[in-house]
């Protein structure tokens, strides 16, 4: 980026208009085109990667510590709680172990099982997160010599996180469901309404994400429904659990309804992710 | 090592430093959402401190790794770095070394205005229009915490610059 060495030096309103016109191309070609900066950016990362594994190891010793501390008290009452909880989950565990034995069985008569194949995953850590307020993206430790493409889905658990916008050979960057600017195509899980996931600066702090264009002619989608990924998605993989239904309004239109659900990933204490190797198909032409 | 070269490097050191403090560390410690924006404060200082030629190279290389990093489309927080450490340069002429007042009040301006771009141009023209709530829940604190820990990193900034002047004019001062 630097410019070589010249004996006159070029007065400050050149370089200004020189970087600006250099900006605003890139801007033009990076947004219009499919072309990145992937050299560049592999360049930094082989500076920066490695420093942000450290720093991020020590801060997240010392946010344990802090953790710990206030913890705590609150562990203790909750140690009590979860005594009563094991009770009720044992009889309720008990009730879900016969479902499961007739899920097994229903399975089989419908040959479900093509419709939920194991994936191949690769485990990655997070290092790094925006370095901003607005945008929720990160950035994890595998990049394209642990076999990471764009696009591929990211889950933690048992939810989806997000998908994989840019890579370098050794990390690569996120962005997260619950993000302003993230739009997944989802489904009900019970009932298969369709219905668009997007993520929300403001419903971030109460920890929730947005559903809008829920097509429910039948008035059945409740709180605490589940909802996953549709298989009319071009980038997500279907099935894949996204989180519960809050709760859902009428919109003005009489048509659809719109609410909130919870994710059902902890994205506030995202550490280690799983990166979905397999990309869904239709995507690579 | 020439003076100047020196300069170089450990304004080179001081941006990653910041970079790095910013998208991991405070991350995890600080219990709210909200980030202090280090490159902000480093961007700006440097623009009234040097002038601006100074400000709109450390501000170009302080966008480029956000760019870099975490955005989309390449260019964008460049542009942005590059004009406040330009337009901060202005001021070169009406800082005093010992003054605290203007630095604050051009840094505290520097991040406002930097909140205000991306709201408008990141999330005003996908339709989000309740200004207010992005003005009290991000820009705000964002300026608050900013300035908060201005008052001690400014300091150590300026302690920087001035140690690099002081080696700038001893070598000067050996050619004459």
């Amino acid at each position: 980026m630097k410019k070589k060495k010249r004996k006159f030096t070029l007065s400050s309103e050149y370089v200004l208009l020189i970087f600006t016109v250099l900006c605003v191309i890139m801007i033009f070609v990076t947004f219009n085109t499919k072309i990145t900066a992937g050299p560049l950016r592999g360049v930094a990362s082989y500076v920066l990667v490695p420093l942000q594994k450290g720093i991020n190891q020590i801060g997240s010793v010392v946010s344990s510590w802090s953790d710990n501390l206030t913890n705590l008290k609150d562990v203790m009452a909750e140690n009590e709680e979860l005594k009563e909880q094991v009770d009720q989950l044992t009889t309720e565990n008990n009730i879900l172990q016969q479902d499961r034995f007739e899920l097994n069985r229903l399975r089989e008569l419908y040959e479900l099982d093509e419709k939920y194949p194991d994936y191949n995953k690769v485990g990655a850590r997070v290092i790094g997160k925006d370095a901003g307020n607005w945008f929720q993206n990160f950035v994890i430790d595998k990049g394209s010599e642990d076999g990471i493409q764009v696009d591929m889905n990211v889950i933690a658990g048992s939810g989806l996180v997000g998908r994989v916008t840019s890579v370098s050979s050794h990390s690569a960057t996120v962005l997260s469901i619950i993000d302003d600017s993230s739009n997944v195509a989802a489904q009900v899980l019970s009932t298969s309404d369709n219905c668009i996931v997007s993520g929300s600066l403001q419903l971030m702090s109460e920890n929730k994400i947005s559903i809008s264009k829920l097509t429910d002619e039948e008035d059945k989608v409740t709180s605490g429904e589940k909802i996953v990924t549709s298989n009319i998605s071009d980038k997500y993989l279907p099935g894949i659990l996204i989180g519960y239904v809050d709760q859902v309004s009428m919109d003005s239109n009489n048509l659809t309804k719109s609410g909130t659900l919870r994710p059902a990933v902890d994205f506030a204490h995202l550490e280690e992710v799983l990166v979905i190797l397999d990309l869904k198909k239709g995507t690579e032409e | 090592m020439s003076s100047s070269m020196k300069r170089k490097i450990t304004i080179f050191i001081l941006i990653i430093i910041c970079f790095l403090l910013q998208c991991t560390v405070f991350k995890a410690v600080i219990f709210t959402h909200v980030v202090p924006n280090l490159l902000i404060v480093v961007t700006s200082s440097f623009g009234f401190m040097r002038g601006k030629k100074e400000g709109l190279y450390v501000g170009f290389f302080c966008g480029m790794l956000i760019d870099l990093f975490f955005c989309e489309f390449y260019g964008f927080y460049t542009l942005i770095y590059m004009y406040i450490g330009y337009i901060n340069g202005f001021f070169k002429n009406m800082f005093y070394d010992d003054d605290i007042k203007l630095p604050m009040v051009l840094i505290t301006g520097s991040d406002f205005i930097y909140g205000c771009i991306i709201y408008v141009f990141s999330f005003l023209l996908r339709g989000r229009f309740d200004t207010w709530y992005y003005f009290k829940n991000v820009i705000f604190p964002e300026v608050i915490y900013t300035v908060v820990i201005t008052l001690i990193f400014y300091r150590i900034i300026r302690r920087i610059n001035r140690k690099l002047e002081e080696d700038e004019k001893r070598s000067a001062a050996k050619f004459v």
